[in-house]
């Protein structure tokens, strides 16, 4: 950014190098806070944990009357009584929430590197406030912030339109009329927010420059600085005749899995938005430490899940280590010289597969439990002996 | 290598075409010039000779600096000589000595210039330099005498018949006001005086075409001795020199530092400093720092177009103004990037070089120059030119520099591919899994032949089955 300034202030476009990839919105932004610099990112991390904070808050609320209306229909099973959720459990969550994205050392080391990713989760932070609160106008318009900074946010729209249409008790029907006019509310107004964001940058720097160097710069991937994650070492050996296939690929890869997993969770938008969330910061183009700290912030939430979980202690394990040995491995290949780049490609490997373990782990025990929640907790099969559950 | 030309339309598709011509005249490596190290000067380059309007447009620039000049770029070089190397001063240029040397250059310059005084038509002029740098005192058992055949194993003959001049100038400037330190035999044919840049000199100058040097030996070999052995007297410091070099470890980051001298005792003169940058090194211009004695100093005219990512190099000009007798160090810090494993070249530790920076200047002289005619001296006004008699023009180049690129591994464009879409089919898998199944409670299977296989082996064991 300091970079970008630098070249608004000689005159040139700082959109016409290959340095600067950040929106306009964020050079004015730190054109007044450049000297405050510290304090920004302190503040914007913050602001990160109140909206989170009150978010889960708000969001407990919503589960536990969801609770009670689903006991009180009786659709649950006669005895899972240990498995609903009590409002005594319920009542740190949110304040674990706040703690678990401001002490996460993943969180500290963004503050300090004073990386831009703070703010991409201050907006999304602020988008999932809105939504949870309820308020489709300032959802759109968080939402159509976040995804003019970095383009993944754009598949959290199906979540949240989840949400928002459940909220309003609208069914989620194809034939229904009610649910194609909501829709069309929101994206609509989501689209112009949008294009209001996007000229308003035009006006700021007089130029469309800022289109290719932002997004064709997320697209497709011409820079290979070596990160956290799977592509640039990829793109760095990949033969020439089948990069642009395999751009297109990964792109698709995280896009996806939208559709899919709106069909099975359309039941739960929170939790497709907190697995939408951690598929984004897996498969992005430049993914950072921010954000990986921002979806582990929501695991608290979901901290009644843990009895299903099959392999937390490993990938736990795997966290750790894997993040403990970046430093080291980048240390020995850049300045000792005396490892090679298949070192540190193998831990990005390596952490990615124990997020993605991670990710779906929890998948598979929030599916566990609600079939449990209504199927009964303890299952026998048709002779009375105990029953053992599997994925058919 | 580099080139530099003055186009008057059609830049680019020119720019190509003189480029591969240029290479395959010259069989130099000139056809590697394309847009990754091609940059448009905005003044650092003005057009020599006769010229209307330059629009720096259309002017472009381009350094190879990976190309050395070898045996391959003397021949048809020789060949643009009237005589080629069979007659006049060109006999001496035999390729096993000339690059038998501490330095060699090859310049060729063209420019338009009037064909005569009223300038009704323009003729275009080739000037071709070659700069060479023996070093006689180490080969010469630590004299410093030196003499034509003991340098090019030659001596001069005849002169071209296609030549209007034909001379040979020795340097035979006195220090400290002393004469008779050294001796140069045969006798010269006269002796003339110039100033060049900033210094009085006296050369020794043979004139092969006047008809009294072939008359008592057929070849003529210049030799020069010393009378004394001086002591170890230093060569007079260049008023304006510049050195440039890498710092910083490791291979993420580092700084390129230039320092330039100003030796001239009381005059401060401004210098034109353009520096081309390869794209895979990012420059920060917000870490461009210029320090003269230790205060900062502000360029008065500053001009950076950032690189793009394989397409063009970074361009920074600047008009820094040096101080009489100073030092100024031009650092700026950038970052190496990691290139795809096929932009790599077959022997990517090596490094990769950066190109020479150019500074371009008027340096005011120490003692006043008499304006010289072109006619008379077409030697000294071409190669030390100066419009006024108060300074003179100077080009100088730094020295390349050569900066590692952090490599993947070569071997493993397979492994990779298999390994990350391992990772990806991992996630996609699970997540198939989790989407399309759903829970069941299981089946039992009383079959299974490995079942029963391992219950057979337990009855014998006496273990319990299965």
């Amino acid at each position: 950014v300091v970079e970008g300034l630098a070249l608004l202030d000689l005159g040139v476009s700082p959109y016409s190098g290959a340095v600067f990839h950040e929106t306009p919105l964020i050079i004015y932004l730190f054109h007044f806070l450049t000297e405050y610099a510290e304090l920004v990112f302190m503040i914007t991390d913050v602001l990160t944990a109140v909206a989170l904070y009150l978010a889960i808050q708000d969001f407990n609320k919503v589960v536990f009357k969801k609770q009670k209306l689903l006991i009180e229909l009786d659709k649950y099973a006669p005895d899972v009584a240990e498995l609903i959720q009590t409002p005594m459990e319920m009542h740190y969550i949110p304040l674990k929430v706040a703690l678990f994205y401001l002490l996460n050392p993943y969180t500290v080391l963004s503050c300090v590197a004073k990386s831009t990713c703070a703010i991409n989760n201050t907006v999304i932070a602020f988008f999932i406030l809105a939504t949870i609160k309820g308020s489709a106008f300032l959802s759109a318009v968080f939402l159509a912030l976040a995804t003019y900074q970095s383009l993944y946010p754009l598949t959290l729209f199906a979540p949240a339109l989840l949400y928002l249409l459940q909220r309003q008790f609208i069914p989620i029907k194809p034939k229904s009329k009610s649910f194609w006019l909501y829709t069309m509310q929101y994206a609509a107004l989501y689209l112009c927010s949008l294009l209001v964001i996007i000229c308003l940058s035009f006006f700021l720097l007089n130029s469309w420059d800022f289109i290719p160097s932002v997004y064709g710069f997320i697209l497709s991937v011409p820079d290979l600085t070596p990160n956290i994650g799977l592509f640039w070492y990829f793109f760095a050996e990949m033969f020439e005749h089948f990069s642009l296939f395999f751009v297109c690929v990964f792109q698709i890869n995280v896009f996806f899995y939208t559709v899919p997993l709106a069909i099975k969770l359309k039941e739960h938008p929170v939790f497709f938005m907190f697995i939408q969330i951690a598929i984004i910061s897996i498969f992005k183009s430049y993914p950072t430490v921010g954000d990986v700290a921002l979806y582990m912030a929501f695991l608290p939430v979901w901290s009644h899940l843990y009895r299903f979980l099959r392999n937390i202690f490993i990938l736990s394990c795997v966290l750790i280590v894997c993040s403990l040995l970046f430093p080291v491995l980048w240390h020995l290949w850049i300045y000792a010289g005396s490892a090679n780049s298949n070192f540190y490609y193998a831990i990005t490997l390596t952490f990615n597969v124990g997020q993605i373990l991670l990710v779906s782990d929890y998948f598979y025990a929030f599916l566990r439990r609600e079939y449990y929640l209504t199927h009964g907790l303890h299952l026998t099969r048709p002779d009375g002996t105990e029953a053992m559950l599997v994925l058919k | 290598s580099n080139l530099w030309c003055l186009f008057s339309h059609s830049v680019d598709k020119a720019w190509k075409e003189l480029s591969n011509i240029l290479s395959g005249i010259f069989c130099a490596s000139l056809n590697f010039i394309d847009s990754t190290n091609t940059v448009t000067p905005t003044a650092s380059f003005k057009p020599l000779g006769l010229a209307n309007g330059t629009d720096h447009r259309l002017l472009r620039y381009a350094v190879l600096p990976r190309e050395v000049v070898c045996t391959e770029n003397l021949t048809p070089w020789k060949k643009l000589l009237p005589c080629g190397s069979k007659a006049g001063l060109a006999v001496l240029l035999k390729a096993e000595r000339l690059f038998h040397s501490s330095y060699h250059s090859q310049a060729v310059h063209i420019r338009p210039i009037c064909r005569d005084a009223s300038c009704l038509a323009v003729s275009w002029e080739l000037r071709q330099t070659l700069t060479v740098v023996f070093d006689t005192f180490s080969s010469g058992q630590g004299k410093k005498d030196w003499s034509l055949f003991k340098m090019f194993s030659r001596t001069l003959t005849d002169a071209c018949p296609l030549a209007l001049q034909s001379k040979v100038y020795v340097d035979i400037s006195p220090k400290n006001k002393e004469k008779e330190l050294l001796e140069v035999t045969p006798a010269p044919t006269s002796v003339h005086e110039a100033i060049v840049q900033g210094d009085k000199r006296t050369y020794a100058v043979y004139d092969l075409l006047s008809p009294s040097l072939f008359n008592t030996s057929r070849s003529l070999n210049v030799q020069l001795k010393w009378k004394r052995p001086q002591d170890s007297s230093e060569l007079p410091t260049p008023v304006l020199h510049a050195q440039r070099y890498v710092s910083g470890y490791g291979l993420q980051a580092g700084e390129i530092s230039t320092l330039i001298y100003n030796t001239h005792p009381y005059r401060a003169f401004p210098v034109l400093l353009l520096e081309t940058v390869p794209w895979y090194l990012r420059l920060y211009v917000h870490t461009l720092t210029i320090i003269t004695k230790g205060k900062e100093n502000k360029p008065s005219y500053i001009h950076y177009q950032p690189a793009q990512d394989r397409r063009r190099p970074h361009l920074l000009e600047m008009l820094i103004q040096l101080p009489a007798s100073s030092v100024t160090k031009i650092t700026i810090q950038f970052e190496r990037a990691l290139l795809k494993w096929t932009e790599y070249t077959p022997d990517p530790n090596h490094g990769f070089y950066v190109s020479s920076s150019v500074l371009s200047a008027l340096v005011p002289s120490v003692i006043a120059m008499k304006d010289v005619d072109m006619e008379q001296s077409p030697l000294f006004t071409s190669l030390f030119p100066s419009s006024d008699g108060s300074s003179y023009f100077v080009r100088l180049y730094t020295e390349p520099l050569l900066v590692n690129l952090p490599t993947p591994d070569f071997s493993m464009p397979y492994n990779v591919i298999c390994l990350t879409c391992t990772v990806v089919a991992v996630c996609y898998g699970s997540f198939y899994n989790l989407l399309t199944r759903t829970f069941h409670v299981e089946e039992p299977n009383r079959g299974g032949l490995a079942k029963r296989l391992a219950n057979v082996i337990r009855r014998f064991r006496g273990v319990p089955p299965l």
